[in-house]
């Protein structure tokens, strides 16, 4: 879908559908880089963001996204002084999926400390290893909710976006207008979480998470699982060059669990 | 007239009930009746309607690539997951069933049984398209009549 290039039916400006850019009273709201091949995902996904008080530009392709961060060949950026607060991505994509173009953001200087969130309809374990290892700060199975959205927005306050900030450092953010103010009054001096943490938060998102400054307590055992992350499917019998095919699953998430102490059940 | 809103919306109430009742909608279709409000107050009409173009599109390409010679298992399933994508964010539960039956014969690569898997996915999908013209039809006219659509409470 989406193959010559359209990023929405809608808005066809520079070929990217950014809203809100003109709109100063928008001056301090996040702003996410969405990208998804699908028409449909990327009209829902852009709803959500923007009800939960985000600037959206939604692309069709990874090799869109970064000619719109301007770290494409020809360095061509639309807007070079609109910073992007979080890189929301669809892992199955025709061409590059989103795990290369998160690869090439954790490469580049400049943008490697924009958090990204890979989105994926398939809850493949070692996927989801293989994303959070490369630096993916949360990886939503879809089809997304209004509670995923919630979520992710945490992370981007945790961007402060003034200048010279590093992360983990951040002062508290003022509270967004008509938003939710919920996610204002999270911890902001918390350390970039361990991959254990981000295994436990991944699959644990309601529960009240311990405190970043310590791992999470043994106490909390694996099992049951949240409805909402079903076990993920047995790996399939033949290897297949179709890069959304379920991956061979290592149990590299339970020597993770063990390293953390946590008892499997 | 009062009266004529609230019949209405109690029609709508019981035939989107006996849509999640008969596993046709799920919780996600919730989702998209919750994003829409007075600042966008055609949004679900909007996504519905893009799944709708987008469906027959695929289903077009899938029955195009099961009739060639030497059929492209790998371009079928992809079209297929495309579908099953678009057809889950927007709560169509059995399309997605039907994608996922679909998939495994892709993986077989047992053309008879893709054939099958797009009579089911095709059957369902304007299984979904004529209950959700008919729902949507139902909140247009609370709508003109200037009444509000119904929250759905939490499916068990």
């Amino acid at each position: 879908m989406a193959r010559n290039g359209v990023v929405s039916r809608r808005r066809r400006t520079e070929g990217f559908d950014s809203s809100d850019l003109s709109k100063s009273d928008h001056a301090q709201q996040a702003h996410v880089l969405a990208v998804d091949d699908s028409l449909v995902d990327r009209i829902v996904i852009e709803r959500l963001l923007k009800i939960s008080c985000c600037k959206v530009t939604a692309v069709d392709s990874g090799s869109r996204a970064l000619q719109f961060l301007g770290l494409d060949d020809e360095k061509s950026s639309v807007v070079d002084s609109l910073k992007v607060d979080l890189i929301i991505t669809d892992y199955c994509m025709p061409g590059m999926s989103g795990y290369e173009l998160m690869k090439k953001i954790k490469e580049s200087s400049a943008f490697k400390e924009i958090p990204v969130v890979i989105m994926s309809s398939e809850n493949v374990l070692s996927r989801i290893d293989r994303c959070l290892e490369e630096g993916a700060e949360d990886f939503i199975v879809k089809p997304v909710k209004l509670s995923d959205v919630k979520r992710i927005k945490n992370y981007m306050i945790r961007e402060d976006r003034s200048s010279g900030e590093d992360r983990g450092t951040n002062s508290r953010k003022r509270p967004r207008d008509g938003c939710d103010s919920l996610s204002s009054s999270q911890s902001l001096n918390s350390p970039p979480p361990s991959l254990e943490s981000k295994l436990f938060n991944r699959f644990y998102p309601t529960v009240l998470r311990p405190s970043p400054s310590k791992p999470p307590s043994p106490l909390f055992s694996l099992s049951p699982l949240p409805s909402s992350s079903p076990l993920p499917r047995s790996p399939s019998p033949t290897p297949s060059s179709s890069p959304c095919a379920p991956l061979d699953s290592p149990t590299r998430r339970v020597k993770l669990i063990n390293s953390a102490h946590v008892m499997p059940s | 007239m009062d009266g004529g809103v609230g019949l209405l919306q109690r029609q709508l109430v019981d035939y989107r009930a006996s849509l999640f009742n008969e596993g046709i909608l799920n919780e996600q279709f919730n989702q998209l009746q919750s994003l829409q409000d007075e600042s966008n107050p055609d949004f679900v009409v909007e996504v519905v309607s893009l799944f709708f173009e987008d469906s027959v599109r695929l289903l077009n390409e899938l029955a195009k690539s099961l009739d060639q010679r030497n059929v492209d298992f790998k371009k079928v399933d992809a079209h297929v997951h495309q579908l099953k994508g678009s057809s889950s964010s927007i709560g169509a539960q059995r399309v997605q069933n039907a994608c996922i039956a679909f998939r495994s014969c892709c993986e077989e690569k047992n053309v008879e049984g893709c054939l099958k898997c797009l009579q089911q996915v095709t059957k369902e999908y304007y299984l979904v398209k004529n209950k959700l013209e008919i729902l949507l039809k139902l909140e247009q006219q609370i709508l003109a009549a200037g009444g509000s659509i119904p929250v759905q409470s939490e499916v068990i």
